[in-house]
């Protein structure tokens, strides 16, 4: 039983980074039904981003505000930046591809993916970067027998703040609901006078900004991070949100959070080294008995 | 096609890149003839997921999966059994073929996007699989060396760069001839019916279940081949040859081709294959400039360098404008 409780404490902190990412694929395809496939990299780039703020700005922020507000203004600043970058994509390797449809915008997304993965490369070197050790003290707390390092405690408390907001604004804000109209139908949403280009800026913005936090918080969980990281956290977080269901936000992040738990139940019970074969297995199983995800609504095929 | 002068005359592009690829060879030197022999593997690859991404418009984006199903049976067999390459290329394509019927019958009736995902899975099983090594068979990440090389039989070894790149261009030619007999078949046109307009191909009487099957499992015994040769031309195979990206490299060549064409996968895979090479001056440098150069390509001529003419029209009709649901 404490194993059992140890690993979901395990799979929820890897299941908020998965889905802290998710949402932003989730938020992009609801509007505009396209695989991001360059968010993946934008996280691995918030994460280098982050790093760079640790290692050459820790010295001065620590000093002067602490060693939070260190660890705050590095995700801060990641996510800023990694929101700006994501505006960046959009304008110029979407944009122009919009009235083309939807499959060259795919090729498009793998492109900007190949260029920023290179571009980490080419900025930061090919070899492993390693976080600083004293970003967050070491510190293990006991609570029933179970142990929890405050720095699981503090990506816990953080990522979940993250997702309340933004369900909050989501579901309960005039904005969300632009959102989530334009999600449903877009035409008919910008006949209702939804201001479309504000709705596709927030996304691009708001889901990389929430993707590079996650970075740096992965960066401090994992402490070691490679170029090559978008890619698998990428691909880890879009079957989070398939398995969710596609372009719905809660979806998304209960997605997330299950196939973070999933992760750690199955190498603790089943195999470290099959871990990942759970985990597109159980994808697989969802879908072939519940083809639109987990939360995804059914809907009836238009003739 | 019957072959008389009329036809050389008014196909005389067809004729001159088969001359030039005959040629060619004998004017190149080692290292840019294997890059040949890879731009070939590239295109038998492309053709293959060509059938289901082109014709049937199926999103797979798995489909390294079945050509290291292919490769792994012919390295198995052969460094256990023995068995001739010659002899294993059928038994490759018959496996990835089964392998395919096996996974994709239950997941069949996804649609859009949601097969994408689960073909990529199904392609992650495949790669993690092979490198935890399952009863032993597979070498783990170190994969499976010391495969022979394709033989007919006495001294008609393929050895040299040469001979393994006349072989794959050969195998690509053929597999050309067949592809195209299949467009202009009943299965090809109920193939491309399926791609416009699933409902209305259901409603003429398409069999849609067994198209998208038949799709599958052709793309996938023709990637099985794919992986017999290059098993062969490498003598050894590892799970790293089979990522995902790869995956994502072939459904690109598909795609800056045009979809459906046979001559875009071959300019797709030219593409795909030579672009790194030719810029390999940049070092560092060179995926960079190729990942803009699919943002920019996709700018420019977004349904691909070459679409194909039949249906030209209706192509548009494939791509939903942004806001409809396609699924």
């Amino acid at each position: 039983m404490r194993i059992f409780l140890e690993q979901m404490i395990n799979g929820l902190t890897i299941g908020s980074f998965y889905a802290l990412i998710a949402l932003g694929y989730s938020m992009v395809y609801g509007v505009m039904k396209l695989i991001n496939f360059a968010h993946g990299d934008l996280f691995a780039l918030g994460s280098y981003l982050g790093f760079t703020l640790l290692v050459w700005g820790n010295a001065y922020v620590t000093t002067n505000f602490g060693l939070a507000g260190g660890m705050i203004a590095a995700m801060l600043i990641a996510a800023i930046g990694i929101g700006m970058a994501g505006i960046l994509v959009e304008r110029i390797a979407y944009r122009p591809i919009y009235p083309a449809g939807r499959l060259p915008a795919v090729v498009s997304a793998l492109g900007v993916s190949i260029f920023l993965e290179n571009m980490i490369m080419v900025i930061w070197g090919p070899r492993y970067q390693a976080y600083p050790v004293n970003v967050v003290p070491t510190v293990r707390f006991e609570i029933g027998g179970i142990h929890i390092t405050l720095l699981q405690i503090i990506i816990l408390i953080l990522s979940f703040i993250l997702l309340a907001f933004l369900y909050y604004i989501i579901q309960k804000t005039t904005f969300g609901a632009a959102i989530r109209a334009s999600a449903l139908d877009r035409d008919t949403a910008a006949l209702m006078g939804i201001n479309i280009n504000t709705v596709i800026f927030f996304i691009f913005a708001l889901g990389p900004a929430l993707g590079g936090t996650a970075g740096v918080m992965v960066g401090m969980y994992y402490r070691q991070i490679s170029f090559t990281m978008g890619w698998n956290y990428g691909l880890k977080a879009f079957t989070a949100t398939i398995l969710g269901g596609i372009g719905n936000i809660p979806g998304a992040m209960v997605g997330g959070l299950l196939l973070g738990i999933f992760e750690m139940l199955g190498s603790a019970y089943i195999s470290t080294a099959y871990k990942d074969v759970f985990v597109f297995l159980i994808l697989i199983l969802v879908l072939i008995f519940r083809p639109r995800g987990l939360l995804g609504e059914k809907i009836a095929e238009k003739v | 096609m019957k072959l008389n002068e009329n036809t050389i005359l008014k196909n005389w592009p067809i004729f001159l890149v088969i001359a030039l690829l005959a040629v060619s060879p004998f004017m190149m030197n080692n290292y840019w003839i294997d890059v040949f022999f890879f731009f070939g593997i590239y295109a038998l690859l492309g053709l293959s997921l060509n059938i289901v991404l082109g014709e049937v418009g199926l999103f797979d984006l798995g489909h390294m999966g079945f050509m290291a199903i292919g490769a792994y049976t012919t390295a198995i067999l052969n460094t256990h059994f023995g068995i001739p390459i010659i002899f294993l290329m059928p038994v490759s394509a018959l496996a990835a073929a089964g392998f395919a019927w096996l996974v994709c019958s239950p997941i069949i009736h996804l649609r859009g996007d949601y097969l994408c995902i689960v073909t990529i899975g199904m392609g992650e099983i495949v790669r993690l699989t092979l490198i935890n090594n399952p009863f032993g068979i597979t070498g783990g990440p170190n994969g499976v060396f010391g495969i022979d090389f394709l033989s007919f039989g006495g001294p008609l070894v393929i050895d040299t760069s040469i001979e393994s790149y006349f072989v794959i261009w050969i195998i690509v030619g053929l597999s050309i001839l067949g592809l195209i007999n299949l467009q202009r078949s009943r299965i090809g046109r109920a193939w491309n019916c399926i791609r416009e307009d699933e409902i209305a191909a259901e409603s003429t009487g398409i069999d849609v279940r067994y198209y998208k099957l038949l799709a599958f499992v052709l793309g996938a015994g023709l990637a099985g081949v794919a992986g017999n040769i290059y098993a062969s031309k490498l003598m050894i195979v590892s799970p790293e040859s089979f990522t995902f990206m790869e995956s994502c490299m072939l459904f690109c060549i598909v795609l800056i081709g045009g979809m459906g064409s046979i001559p875009g996968v071959l300019i797709g895979s030219a593409a795909i294959s030579l672009f790194p090479e030719v810029f390999r001056t940049f070092a560092q440098y060179r995926m960079l400039i190729f990942g803009v150069a699919m943002v920019v390509m996709m700018i420019f001529r977004p349904g691909g360098i070459w679409p194909r003419k039949r249906g030209a029209i209706e192509f548009k009709s494939l791509l939903p404008k942004a806001g409809e649901d396609n699924v």
